[in-house]
């Protein structure tokens, strides 16, 4: 039997086969289908038009998290759709305001996605679960609609890239800059179509936080996913959390993989992609003064991001004309930094703390960017245009490096602050 | 199938976000999102784009969201085919699955020049220049892909 990579091995269980090989379409089971609510509506409407119903209503989750509490009229229709939807459905996993978080936090956080999984969302970032040794993958509308009525969804098996880590991070230094760094490396379509396959001793100094920021930006480099193995680390996380069958894939020794990049963490610096693309990454700059801070998103909105971003504003201010809005990613996210004072901090600092939500991250409600204005943001895509006038300015960075911007008024690390 | 229509021309990693911005995502309604599409790229395209045309960009077209807003709004805007380098994989995916036609093929790419009249023929995967005369050969869909796109969609091939 051919040698086969982590992704190739949750393939091929899924499609009942021995084994698959890079370029192989494939269909597999799925273990769970998301939508959100700007992707279901669009779902809902393709299964409409062939009297679908859902085949497994336990492997389905809504999640109403873009522009949820609804910013106006028509997307308050679009909630409601979906709403509607769920209940005639019996879909159990529905999440609206109250249980509500942003979708790549709320699914792992809830146990509803873990190692050895196959899942797709109609959602770029699906692609987080890979954190917890998930092949998980975003798709489109029409491929969710195909997947509510069937359980199945088709594939092209993809080849594969191995990121070998070595090392530790320094202080200051996070899995969001680990990836920027890497999507600075080989750009924005570095991993098209592929898999990226993390792996080494570095692993192992790497959070869970970290790997899920980590794996949610596999699609900046145009990867069909990102997948880590499955540690200690990992398995502590979704001990109590994830009650179906662990199952742990190993990628054979002498798997083929297209290259392998090698990575000293210990070498790494706080790192910030530049306006409009995710590859424009830097680590020294001249002064960039800024108007807005933003740390939340799927990408940087769990409770060690909220942690460091605390860390940097305790007892310190947000400059005068800077605002600054802090967005825990989900519910227990928002009460574990309530119970840890962090929420505190903030607001004190002159921050604002909102509801779980989406909101600035894809110029939906929330802090949308005049025209000229600069962001520095935790989120993750920095698009022309993606949070606001097409004329404005995203910075993508991590919480650190958020937060000491926030108390200076422009691009800073956190380090330079101390 | 044939498509031919004028070309019109935009650059590397053309994102979901410029082809329809999340500001119109409040909608799913097909006429209103084509009414924006690419206006952060090109405002004036909607306006000059009419039946038929076709759109031709360089690497990576789509990339960004999975928002399948974006082939919808090429699509309900008249455009018939998208031809480029390469495709984002999702939009790539999206674009089969809502039947709007797209090619693979850096050689037409780089022949192709903004207001050139082109035609393809899709089944074979030739693209012709008609303003230049040249011949393009792209790499046409495997039959599994093929079977998708003949029964008019991922839905329409389900129902059968
Ligand atoms: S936080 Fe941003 S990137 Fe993440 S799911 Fe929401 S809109 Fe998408």
């Amino acid at each position: 039997m051919k040698p086969m990579t982590m992704t190739q091995k949750i393939l091929a269980a899924h499609a009942g086969l021995p084994y698959v090989e890079a370029g192989q379409l494939i269909e597999a089971e799925l273990d769970l289908a998301l939508a959100n609510d700007i992707t279901a509506p669009v779902a809902i409407k393709e299964l409409q038009k062939i009297d679908g119903r859902v085949k497994h209503k336990d492997k389905v989750a809504l999640v109403m998290d873009h522009f949820t509490p609804n910013k106006d009229i028509k997307s308050a229709c679009q909630v409601k759709c979906t709403r509607e939807f769920a209940r005639q459905e019996e879909i159990e996993h529905f999440f609206d305001v109250g249980n509500m978080g942003i979708e790549h936090a709320l699914l792992p956080e809830q146990g509803l996605v873990g190692a050895g999984d196959c899942v797709i969302g109609a959602d770029s970032h699906t692609c987080t679960y890979g954190a917890l040794g998930a092949f998980s993958t975003g798709v489109g509308s029409t491929d969710l609609a195909a997947a509510m009525a069937t359980g199945k969804a088709w594939f092209k098996v993809p080849a594969a890239i191995r990121f070998e880590l070595n090392g530790a991070l320094p202080h200051y230094v996070t899995g969001k800059d680990l990836i920027l760094h890497i999507i600075g490396l080989i750009g924005v379509d570095g991993a098209l179509y592929k898999s990226m396959e993390f792996t080494g001793d570095g692993v192992k100094s790497l959070s869970i936080d970290d790997r899920f920021t980590v794996c949610n930006m596999a699609i900046e480099a145009g990867a069909k996913n990102g997948i880590f193995p499955v540690d200690e680390t990992a398995l502590a996380y979704m001990k109590n959390r994830f009650h179906r069958e662990i199952k742990i894939y190993e990628p054979d020794p002498d798997a083929e993989y297209e290259r392998t990049v090698t990575i000293d963490l210990s070498k790494l610096k706080p790192t910030v992609a530049f306006p409009h693309l995710p590859e424009n990454t830097r680590t020294e700059w001249e002064e960039i003064a800024i108007q807005q801070v933003v740390i939340g998103s799927c990408t940087n909105g769990r409770i060690s991001d909220l942690r460091q971003a605390a860390e940097i504003l305790k007892s310190k201010k947000v400059k005068d004309g800077v605002r600054c809005i802090v967005i825990p990613a989900t519910q227990e996210v928002y009460l574990q930094a309530l119970k840890e004072g962090l929420l505190e901090i903030f607001i004190r600092a002159g921050a604002i703390v909102s509801t779980p939500t989406c909101g600035p991250c894809l110029g939906g409600h929330m802090g949308i960017l005049a025209d000229g204005e600069r962001c520095v943001s935790t989120t993750n895509r920095n698009f022309l245009g993606r949070m606001g006038h097409i004329t404005s300015e995203i910075y993508l960075a991590s919480p650190y490096t958020a937060a000491a911007s926030a108390v200076t008024g422009k691009l800073t690390t956190a380090e330079v602050l101390q | 199938m044939n498509v031919k229509g004028k070309a019109h021309i935009f650059g590397d990693n053309v994102d979901t976000d410029v082809i329809i911005p999340a500001r119109y995502l409040n909608t799913s309604d097909e006429k209103e999102l084509a009414a924006h599409c690419m206006e952060d790229a090109d405002a004036s395209f909607v306006k000059s784009v009419e039946k038929g045309d076709i759109i031709v960009a360089k690497d990576n077209f789509g990339c960004g969201s999975s928002r399948e807003h974006a082939p919808i709004a090429i699509r309900a805007c008249g455009v018939s085919l998208v031809i480029a380098n390469t495709f984002a994989r999702i939009f790539y995916r999206n674009a089969i699955n809502i039947g709007l036609p797209i090619l693979e093929c850096p050689e037409a790419v780089a022949g192709i020049r903004a207001g050139d009249v082109v035609s393809c023929d899709l089944s074979e995967g030739t693209i012709t220049n008609e303003t230049t005369g040249k011949t393009y050969r792209a790499q046409p869909f495997p039959p599994f892909i093929q079977a998708i796109i003949s029964a008019g969609g991922l839905m329409n091939s389900l129902k059968k």
